[in-house]
């Protein structure tokens, strides 16, 4: 066996930067990875944001001709679509990227390449979807045409191809027979690249999570955050797939002309419904859940309590991921299923309420007698359990089937959805930025802009979606271009309240861009915290952990700076700052030499392959659309091979790292 | 401490003498990192042809004004021996493993190469089926939607056949050219042969499920 070789050589020379534009293309540091998510779903929340204001002025008034209807249909698909696959869960697998390895004691993620190859799927997934807006009216997809579209020809549209059939494109509506525009194939296709991105991060943390927790950490030491998002994966493990089933169904129904939706050849459009809420549901919890970890971590920092019922949190946590495979008809009680399913549906839905309701009390209980400090992330914290409370409740009520029928497409559906979405995933994303921030940057965000911040968004939130849900319940439908006048009064409160959360993100943006470059310095541990990520300087050095530490029980770093009074309350040990600073030092300098992961070529170039293919696809009637798939599939295919050839790090003799 | 460090980094799974010291680092589950990815991602796969077989029983049992629909055509037999030819390509693939296992390099390369060509051998018989189908019965994509999930169903199968001949192939490919498979490689033969087997089991339940159990009796 001697003479056998272990690799061929390789396609690329290996990158080497380490600094600029290159070393943060070709990096495979889960930190970096993590960053670049971050930045890009901020700049997609902007575009999304920027779509609801143009909406929102638009419905200032009951009769406005702001936005043509085609345009209007455009930009409230396009902006659920962004806010929720290219905001909510990258702004979430930000977190997760950069905090999994440093949660649980680890070096990187289990498969560094993979997880690089997860960023550039979705950047160009995103990119994708959105360029739709280039390719207006260019050809229409092949398939069963000759029926007009839901709106009239002849509509002007200033925004191009954005997709318009809603974003859980009801079928026959956003079949080729009502949308025979290009646009919603940007959005079927954009959507399927997006998943694989999802499809393979959420492979990577489930290993990560299973097989590079520190020594010691068994399962009920790991942090809430971290188990949070092993329920997400295994969501997105087990829901993925159905959409992206449906989502070919519809591909090919659109493209090659298939039947699966065209009821006039015995297709069965509510098989959409089913399998898109089958994913759909789920896809609600992936939304939510890593910012109930996030709040779960932010609460006993600033409660100076461990949290309330950890291993109960735990476990809700892992029921809301297995009943959330099963309510998915609750979105569909209005189609026409059966009384007995609509019982069904109704009481499994009740019963989601109860591992919510243990979370927010143990998050109670958390604060209550805790000696708390209300810094910024903990105000955060403190302001998605209250939204996310009263979209919780807003939410049981749609269980009851005959209300939910009232409610059914009304705005008290868009008002149940923005309170836990925005009062619930975005205060608890935010919040963890401003906790994290000195992890990432070594420096402090400015509290009293910070303060600023969450009260103009606290007050603008409620007052863009509290009317919503009395206009919702007084009859005013979803996605309507025009209304009855006698609802204008709220809906311009409404349209208020939009641009003081536009004012609120600007004065994030400028703490942000400031605190980044002149804030506090943080030091070593500047909350006084409880897991792992802070027992290591700030920022957090390349190599993560000088030395990988061994953990004794949950918050192992809290231990090693408090003891116990008997009365149970914390005292700091004597030794506590010492041993921090020394933490500080050993972190900065290894005392033995760290190898990492070398930077790769190929996650970017392979990531590259995919939208070629879709283009290709959508255009497949062309020469060029033909050429397109097969441009793509080689590129993909090259560096696949180059991926397998290269080593994930260069050799390097035991010898030299002695010295 | 230097190996500990080297192992933590090398977490990309490339298994081999490093993984003792791995293991003594990290509360782990023992199953090596890259197996234990393709096992989630096959627990993915179920579900992505779960949600096929599903598409697909629930048009069988509806009429058409369009026919004909797949039922009333199977060739029974033909697919009953299509399927034997894919069965049998799973033992190969385990006399592959056990081969390389013993260290015998020529009998690993003379099975992956019987497994990719029994793989091929059941690619040309769906080719020849949907030849057939279209043809000779006219049932195309367009016909009717029990057609359409037929065709979509197992030209996805298909498609997962044809990717693990390319793995196949691959693994010949490299112990072509290097000699053999490594201690390394030796794990790339064992995720191919999960995948493999994965698309072998899921076609004994589309054979029975959407073959047997749907087939009009007397038709074909």
């Amino acid at each position: 066996m001697t003479a056998i070789a272990d690799r061929p050589t390789t396609i690329f020379r290996r990158p080497t930067a380490e600094t600029g534009f290159w070393s943060w293309i070709t990096s495979v540091d889960h930190k970096k990875v993590g960053i670049m998510y971050g930045y890009t779903a901020f700049i997609f929340f902007i575009v999304g944001g920027l779509e609801a204001l143009l909406l929102r002025i638009h419905l200032a008034s009951a009769e406005s001709n702001f936005l043509s209807a085609a345009d209007y249909n455009g930009l409230f698909t396009t902006h659920a679509v962004t806010m929720i696959f290219l905001v909510v869960m990258p702004m979430s697998a930000a977190f997760m990227n950069y905090l999994i390895p440093l949660m649980i004691g680890a070096r990187d993620v289990a498969f560094p390449r993979l997880n690089a190859l997860s960023y550039w799927i979705f950047l160009f997934g995103g990119i994708f979807l959105y360029s739709g807006l280039l390719f207006s009216g260019i050809t229409a997809p092949t398939g069963v045409a000759g029926i007009p579209g839901n709106l009239d020809p002849t509509d002007t549209r200033s925004f191009g191809a954005l997709p318009d059939g809603g974003w859980f494109m009801y079928q026959p509506n956003a079949g080729a027979d009502f949308s025979p525009s290009t646009s919603l194939d940007f959005a079927v296709i954009g959507l399927q690249i997006l998943g694989i991105a999802s499809l393979i991060s959420s492979v990577n943390f489930i290993v990560t999570f299973f097989n590079l927790r520190a020594k010691g950490m068994r399962l009920l030491r790991v942090p809430v955050f971290i188990w949070m998002t092993l329920v997400v994966a295994f969501l997105l493990l087990f829901s993925l797939p159905i959409i992206a089933i449906a989502l070919f169904m519809v591909m090919f129904d659109r493209q090659f002309g298939t039947l699966f939706f065209d009821a006039t050849a015995g297709g069965d459009p509510i098989l959409w419904q089913h399998l898109f809420w089958l994913f759909g549901h789920p896809e609600v919890y992936i939304l939510i859940l890593p910012a109930m970890g996030i709040v779960s971590e932010i609460l006993p920092v600033f409660s100076r309590k461990p949290l309330f019922g950890y291993a109960a949190i735990v476990f809700a946590g892992a029921a809301i991921g297995f009943l959330g495979f099963g309510v998915w008809a609750h979105h569909m009680f209005a189609s026409g299923i059966t009384t007995v399913a609509q019982a069904g549906f109704g009481l499994t839905t009740m019963t989601i309420a109860i591992p919510t309701g243990v979370k927010i009390f143990n998050w109670l209980g958390t604060m209550w007698l805790g000696r708390i400090k209300l810094k910024t992330p903990m105000l955060f914290a403190i302001g998605f359990i209250a939204m996310f409370t009263i979209g919780g409740l807003s939410g049981v009520t749609h269980s009851v089937v005959p209300s939910d029928w009232q409610q059914t497409d009304t705005y008290y559906i868009v008002a149940h959805f923005h309170y836990v979405l925005f009062g619930g995933s975005i205060l608890g994303i935010f919040g963890g930025l401003y906790y994290w921030f000195p992890k990432l940057t070594g420096r402090m965000m400015n509290d009293r802009i910070g303060k600023v911040h969450f009260w103009l968004w606290f007050i603008g939130f409620n007052m863009t979606f509290a009317p919503m849900h009395w206009l919702g319940l007084q009859g005013m439908i979803r996605r309507t271009w025009r209304y009855d006048p006698s609802l204008e009064f709220w809906n311009q409160i409404v349209s208020v309240g939009a641009f003081v959360i536009a004012i609120g993100l600007l004065v994030f943006i400028y703490n942000f861009w400031t605190s980044k470059r002149r804030g506090e310095i943080a030091g070593m541990d500047p909350w006084d915290a409880r897991t792992l990520e802070w027992a290591i300087p700030n920022p957090t050095p390349a190599h993560n952990f000088s030395v990988v530490p061994t953990v004794h029980t949950l918050d192992d770093f809290w231990h090693q700076k408090y003891d116990e009074d008997e009365e149970g309350r914390p005292v700091r040990k004597k030794e506590a700052d010492d041993h921090v600073a020394h933490l500080g030092e050993i972190g900065n300098h290894p005392p033995v030499p760290v190898h990492l992961p070398n930077p790769s070529y190929f996650p970017v170039v392979m990531a590259a392959g995919l939208p070629l293919i879709g283009y290709g696809i959508i255009f497949h009637t062309s020469a060029l659309g033909k050429a397109l798939i097969v441009v793509g599939v080689l590129i993909s295919l090259v560096a696949l091979i180059g991926w397998g050839a290269e080593p994930l790090e260069e050799p390097h003799s035991p010898l030299a790292g002695a010295h | 401490m230097t190996s500990a460090a080297h192992d933590e980094a090398s977490a990309d799974g490339d298994g081999g003498p490093a993984l003792e010291a791995h293991h003594a680092e990290h509360e782990s589950t023992g199953v090596e990192n890259r197996k234990l990815a393709m096992w989630a991602f096959l627990s993915s796969e179920f579900l992505f042809f779960g949600a096929l077989i599903t598409n697909y029983l629930l048009y069988s049992s509806r009429d058409f004004a369009q026919g004909p629909t797949p039922a009333q055509i199977y060739d029974i037999p033909f697919t009953s021996v299509s399927s034997f030819v894919l069965l049998m390509s799973s033992l190969t693939m385990v006399l592959a493993h056990n081969a390389v296992s013993r260290g015998d390099q020529g009998a690993t390369r003379t099975w992956l190469l019987a497994t990719a060509m029994l793989g091929s051998v059941f690619l040309a018989g769906q080719v020849f089926e949907f030849t057939e189908f279209i043809t000779l019965e006219g049932m195309t994509l367009r016909t009717n939607p029990a057609a359409s999930a037929f065709y979509v169903l197992t030209g996805f199968h298909g498609t997962h056949v044809a990717i693990g001949v390319i793995m196949l192939l691959s693994l010949f490919g490299l112990s072509k050219r290097l000699g053999g498979l490594s201690d390394k490689q030796f794990l790339n033969l064992e995720l191919v042969g999960l995948y493999w087997h994965f698309v072998d089991i899921i076609w004994i339940v589309i054979f029975t499920v959407v073959y047997l159990l749907t087939a009009v009796p007397g038709a074909g």
